[in-house]
């Protein structure tokens, strides 16, 4: 209980969805062999901590900001520049994540200088252009990022699928780098969702919320909300820029389409929001709903399209390709009637 | 007695009170000035600067709706891009079934492909404003948070279902004959279709200031940003005119999308999304809910984009956005702030 910081699930089906998740990605590569379910759950992972990292902002704060992707991307950039000047060792994959975890957060701090004084609203169309302005900014430095194109980098030999820990199988499974690569990502995202979750559930956690509830008293009691609302960003940049160097370990390609674009963000906020804002767990099963829906609701929506195959505009409506029209409606009904997501539904709240 | 009588007394404003309320009309010129001296050669320079009006009158009609619905309800939609596109996608119908009108080398015929094109396209955007205003702001009204987030998921939506609608291609579509090529003045070329972009554009602030400046509506709209509970309290039921003013301002997005449309000549579902990162920069710069700050901060942007597009293309955006950084460090609440008194 005291690695979860006393916040439990509370909740017996989220304690056992949960465990269930837990236990998948521990496991995941002797349970689901295979590359692309191996990606996928590392995929999980990271983005366990990416959008744990957001509901710090959003449920806990109350603060709506569209740069989370840059600081993810920031993160990522830093590990690939950093293996591509320096080559594959591990002093670069520590300097370089060292460095954008950094910049990430003077970033952030700068940003909140400039704008969390003002409204809500500004804060959010700001940091929307300021995250288009980066991202546009790096496609075009090609010569120091890459551009469109991204970043290709090898990593450690003893990350990669070319190294063999042991000569035998273990249960139909090679034990090869990237598996060593695998839980590398899994015990860190692991590490860092549990710092979220102490943090969240520290008296500095209690303050946000405090702050999200009613701004003007929490400065009234003596909180200075500006002081408490940059230190969350800056917090949640760098864990941002932390889960984006693990992405670039993972993927071992940088580039803007897998780190910095805005349909990451868009995804992001749905998984917030559908998985419950305000609870760190909300982020856990956002994400896993999220992305195993993006593999698999659009077969579910194939069989449908072809069971419908007759009707013209419903055919379209329910192609695979439109299982973001559901989502994004999933999205809409849950701000409408279920504010605290899925994980608030369990939890009867 | 009578020589003790207080008289009321109207303090006339000091000359640095004077030009400091007037400061931001002197914006323009300066940045045009800035830019002959640093592009060097007049005629370039020309044909940056019409390049950089049309544009800013293309922004500033997308930006103005978005600008007084803001001001009149504190409702900041997100998911304006969507409208923009959605605009976009039904002028672009219209231009598409009267093929004929658009090659016919006279301007008659172009211009009335033109702007039926433009008319369908606001009918579509208004209505769509109507449904999107009473199904996705209405029920979340006054609670931020949650009104970004929800226009958010209007967005998503609204981009889903264009996708739905007009399939998931791009739509390229050449500019109507007359639209085509430029006019040459003082040994610089200025394509024609900016020339109609600035007309419509001015048209369109000049009918604005003087629907809110001289009809009842207006007059309404205009108290109703500076004291919204004193009108309703006067028995105007605010919530009807806001809507009236949503379904404008949707439609007006619907007019950008289609200028912008045909400027690209290539529509896009995400076309919307990407301009809207200049509309907002246009907001905050003018200072949310005024229109004549709009109309200044979208000029300024259009013009600062080319010119440093031409100067160093690498920073066209990233400009504006230390734009928008020298003005907030100047003026906070943006060039006309919107006073309210509640």
């Amino acid at each position: 209980m005291k690695l979860l910081s006393g916040d439990r699930p509370r909740s017996k089906t989220l304690s056992a969805v949960l465990l269930l998740i837990l236990f998948g990605l521990l496991f995941a590569p002797f349970l689901f062999p295979g590359t692309r379910s191996l990606d996928t759950a590392a995929r999980i992972c990271i983005f366990i901590v990416l959008v744990a990292s957001y509901d710090l902002l959003l449920g806990y704060t109350g603060v709506v900001s569209f740069a989370h992707t840059m600081f993810f991307g920031i993160g990522a950039y830093g590990t690939a520049l950093a293996l591509v000047n320096m080559g594959p060792s591990y002093s670069a994959i520590v300097v370089g994540t060292v460095c954008g975890a950094l910049f990430a957060g003077a970033l952030a701090f700068v940003i909140a200088l400039f704008s969390l004084r003002v409204r809500a609203i500004f804060f959010a169309m700001m940091t929307l252009a300021v995250a288009s302005a980066f991202m546009v900014l790096v496609s075009q430095l090609s010569g120091f990022t890459g551009g469109e194109d991204g970043l290709s980098y090898r990593i450690p030999r003893e990350m990669t699928p070319g190294f063999r820990l042991v000569k035998e199988k273990l249960s139909g499974v090679r034990l090869n780098g990237k598996l060593i690569t695998y839980y590398v990502v899994f015990f860190s995202s692991l590490g860092l969702f549990l710092i979220l979750l102490r943090m969240v559930n520290s008296p500095f956690g209690c303050v946000l919320q405090a702050i999200r509830e009613n701004a003007f008293r929490a400065e009234a009691i003596g909180y200075k909300v500006v002081r408490y609302r940059s230190a969350a960003s800056i917090l949640s940049a760098v864990m941002a820029a932390l889960a984006g160097s693990l992405m670039a370990l993972w993927l071992r390609y940088t580039g803007p389409a897998t780190t910095l674009s805005m349909d990451i963000m868009v995804d992001i906020l749905l998984m917030v929001v559908i998985g419950g804002m305000g609870s760190m767990y909300g982020a856990v099963i956002g994400t896993v709903l999220f992305l195993l829906t993006q593999s698999y609701l659009q077969n579910l929506l194939g069989l449908l399209q072809e069971s419908l195959g007759s009707l013209p505009i419903v055919s379209e409506v329910v192609s695979p390709e439109r299982w973001l029209l559901w989502l994004g409606m999933l999205f809409i009904c849950s701000i409408y009637w279920f504010p605290k997501g899925i994980v608030g539904r369990l939890r009867g709240t | 007695m009578s020589n003790n009588l207080f008289k009321p007394r109207i303090e006339r404003p000091s000359l640095s009170q004077v030009i400091d309320a007037k400061a931001p009309l002197f914006l323009v010129p300066v940045l045009m000035l800035t830019g002959l001296l640093a592009i060097g050669s007049g005629s370039t320079w020309l044909t940056l600067t019409a390049a950089g009006f049309a544009m800013g009158m293309m922004i500033f009609i997308m930006a103005s709706g978005l600008t007084v619905i803001f001001g009149l309800m504190d409702v900041i939609n997100f998911g304006h891009g969507a409208f923009i596109s959605l605009g976009a996608f039904a002028g672009f119908t219209i231009l598409g079934l009267l093929g004929s009108w658009i090659e016919n080398p006279g301007i008659t015929m172009n211009l009335g492909a033109v702007f039926l094109a433009i008319a369908f396209a606001m009918l579509v955007t208004g209505l769509a404003g109507y449904g999107f205003e009473r199904l996705i702001v209405k029920p979340v009204y006054g609670q931020h948070l949650k009104q970004i987030l929800v226009t958010m998921g209007g967005l998503i939506v609204t981009q889903q279902l264009i996708y739905v609608i007009w399939g998931p291609d791009e739509v390229v579509l050449v500019r109507p004959t007359a639209f085509q090529g430029s006019f040459v003045v003082l040994g610089a070329a200025v394509e024609k279709y900016r020339v109609l972009a600035i007309a419509i554009g001015l048209a369109l602030f000049v009918a604005m200031r003087l629907v809110l400046n001289r009809t009842r509506i207006g007059l309404l709209v205009r108290a109703g940003v500076q004291n919204g509970e004193m009108v309703e309290a006067l028995g105007y039921q605010l919530r009807k005119l806001f809507l009236t003013v949503f379904m404008v301002g949707c439609a007006l997005a619907g007019l950008g999308g289609v200028m912008w449309g045909m400027y690209q000549e290539t529509i896009t579902v995400h076309m919307g999304a990407g301009v809207m990162i200049s509309v907002f920069i246009v907001v905050i710069i003018g200072g949310p809910g005024s229109i004549e700050g709009c109309f200044i901060g979208a000029m300024l942007v259009g013009l600062l984009t080319n010119y440093t597009g031409f100067l160093i293309p690498k920073l066209a955006l990233v400009s504006t956005i230390l734009l928008m950084g020298a003005v907030l460090m100047w003026r906070p609440q943006g060039l006309y702030p919107v006073v309210k008194t509640h």
